[in-house]
């Protein structure tokens, strides 16, 4: 099977007096749904910052869709991004312009067609249930929905990666469930990549999926 | 409401730097047209042992652009107690010849000595009055007053450009967080910036504009037309034209500028 991501050795670092992912060797399939759990501070985020090339690897190799991003240019790490969805943990809503402005973004990016644009948009404010709010600004939402207004965002293109950072910290039962089942439809349906960092595993998935536990520096399988 | 304060700061900013820039330019037009008057009342007088030239006098310096020889007849209407006219042919042919020189433009003191120098090579001038002392004064109070207005303008330059670098701060972190979530979507770099070119373009129209309607307003204003006639000098203190091109030209430059820098100066973060 095709490997969307193949890690050999790779070491994280932001400072030289630190290293939090210490040579580490994994790798994700395509169309495969991964988990990766830790403690706080562990190191997870960190990871998914490597996976869309914000930080760079300090040793070892890391290919992403067939990109070593070690050394990586500028117009083909876009590129590759244009092809990944991220749910941040902090949003990164771009605070001046609407929610479905927002959601637009990778489509705008992507260069989609208007019409387009506009029917993939009011189907995911749909999905997320936040038809009723698509002209609001983000900081006029409550986290929640915020975090779903992320989601949607992720998800608009069509990516063939999507990393999701803790996409139900902020959600009730309700609202989670709604996250699972957007990601697990993109899985099924669209064979979409999809990474999420969670500190709970919902017990209803309906997909098979991976399990990497972060500790120490080290990424650990979990059977 | 939001939009029209962000846009503010940039607009104000850009209009003082425009406004000081045409009122520095009418101040030069001012003293051209001024030192223009001095020069069309300024001459020199030059006595001289023969009848010379227009054209040998018009050789001796490139400065000199008119020559009109000054006529004995009053001189020897006050000398002409009952002479008869043989002999005052005879008087006219012994007198020296005056000529008064017209200048092209209004000479520095240098330029008055080299004249000087050039007009008493030729053998048959005897004396050139150029009324220097006068000259002097007048040329080191235009010199003054030139200086004054450089020194006022320079000031101005200085204040808007910490106003604009302080405006240039804002900017770069009003606008890099979303330049920055751009980028994670695989955005291009052009494709990043475009919103802050365009912000930037639309602010550099909106201020040419208001300069254009402040000094439009200021050039048809009665009371300040009649300032410069007291002065008795005419002056363009604002062409629709070429003025307003030359501002817009620069408020787009500059604040293109700003933007580019903006732009270079963004980092992604970590
Ligand atoms: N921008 C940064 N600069 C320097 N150090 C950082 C930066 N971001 C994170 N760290 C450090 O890296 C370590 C791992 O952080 P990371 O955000 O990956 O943790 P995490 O596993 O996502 O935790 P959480 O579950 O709380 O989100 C932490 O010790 C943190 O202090
Ligand atoms: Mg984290």
């Amino acid at each position: 099977m095709d490997k969307v991501i193949i890690a050999n050795n790779l070491s994280l670092s932001y400072s030289s007096n630190e290293t939090i992912i210490n040579q580490a060797d994994f790798s994700v399939s395509s169309g495969s749904f991964v988990f990766i759990t830790g403690a706080s501070g562990s190191g997870k985020s960190t990871l998914l910052k490597s996976i869309y090339g914000a930080l760079k690897p300090e040793q070892g190799s890391l290919i992403v869709g067939g990109v070593e991003l070690k050394g990586v240019s500028t117009s083909k790490l876009n590129f590759l991004r244009r092809h990944i969805g991220i749910v941040f943990q902090d949003y990164k809503l771009v605070k001046e312009w609407t929610i479905e402005k927002n959601i637009m973004l990778p489509l705008i990016i992507n260069g989609y067609d208007k019409n387009v644009t506009q029917n993939q948009v009011d189907t995911l404010l749909k999905h997320v249930r936040l038809k009723h709010q698509a002209g609001k600004y983000p900081l006029e939402l409550s986290g929640g929905e915020q975090q779903r207004v992320a989601m949607a965002r992720a998800l608009s293109h069509n990516p063939i990666l999507i990393l999701a950072d803790e996409p139900t910290g902020n959600l009730d039962d309700y609202s989670s469930q709604l996250i699972w089942n957007l990601l697990e439809g993109a899985n099924s349906q669209l064979k979409t990549t999809v990474i999420v960092v969670t500190h709970h595993i919902p017990e209803t998935l309906n997909v098979d999926y991976k399990h990497f536990h972060i500790e120490y520096g080290r990424i650990n399988e979990v059977n | 409401m939001k939009s029209i304060k962000n846009h503010l700061s940039l607009v104000i900013a850009l209009l003082s730097i425009l406004f000081s820039m045409q009122i520095f330019i009418i101040v030069d037009r001012s003293i051209e047209a001024y030192k223009e008057n001095l020069a069309s009342n300024y001459s020199v007088v030059i006595v001289s042992q023969k009848n010379l030239s227009d054209t040998t006098l018009l050789e001796v310096n490139t400065m000199i652009s008119e020559v009109e020889e000054l006529s004995p007849d009053n001189v020897i209407k006050r000398l002409n107690t009952g002479m008869d006219s043989k002999n005052i042919e005879f008087l006219k042919l012994t007198l020296p010849k005056f000529y008064k020189l017209n200048l092209e433009h209004y000479p520095t003191p240098e330029e008055i000595i080299d004249l000087k120098k050039d007009l008493l090579k030729n053998k048959f001038i005897t004396k050139v009055e150029d009324f220097a002392h006068t000259h002097d004064t007048t040329y080191k109070l235009l010199l003054l007053f030139k200086g004054v207005v450089t020194v006022f303008a320079l000031s101005i330059f200085i204040v808007t450009t910490l106003l604009i670098f302080k405006e240039l701060r804002i900017w770069q972190f009003k606008h890099s967080e979303r330049m920055s979530i751009m980028g994670l979507f695989g955005a291009p770099v052009w494709l990043r910036s475009a919103v802050l070119f365009r912000l930037s373009m639309v602010d550099a129209i909106v201020s040419s504009a208001l300069a254009f309607l402040l000094f439009t307003y200021i050039a048809s204003s009665q009371w300040i037309l009649e300032q410069f006639d007291y002065i008795g000098i005419s002056v363009v203190l604002f062409d629709p034209v070429s003025d307003f091109i030359m501002l817009l030209g620069v408020a787009i430059t500059l604040s293109i500028l700003l933007a580019s820098l903006i732009v270079l100066g963004h980092k992604e973060e970590v």
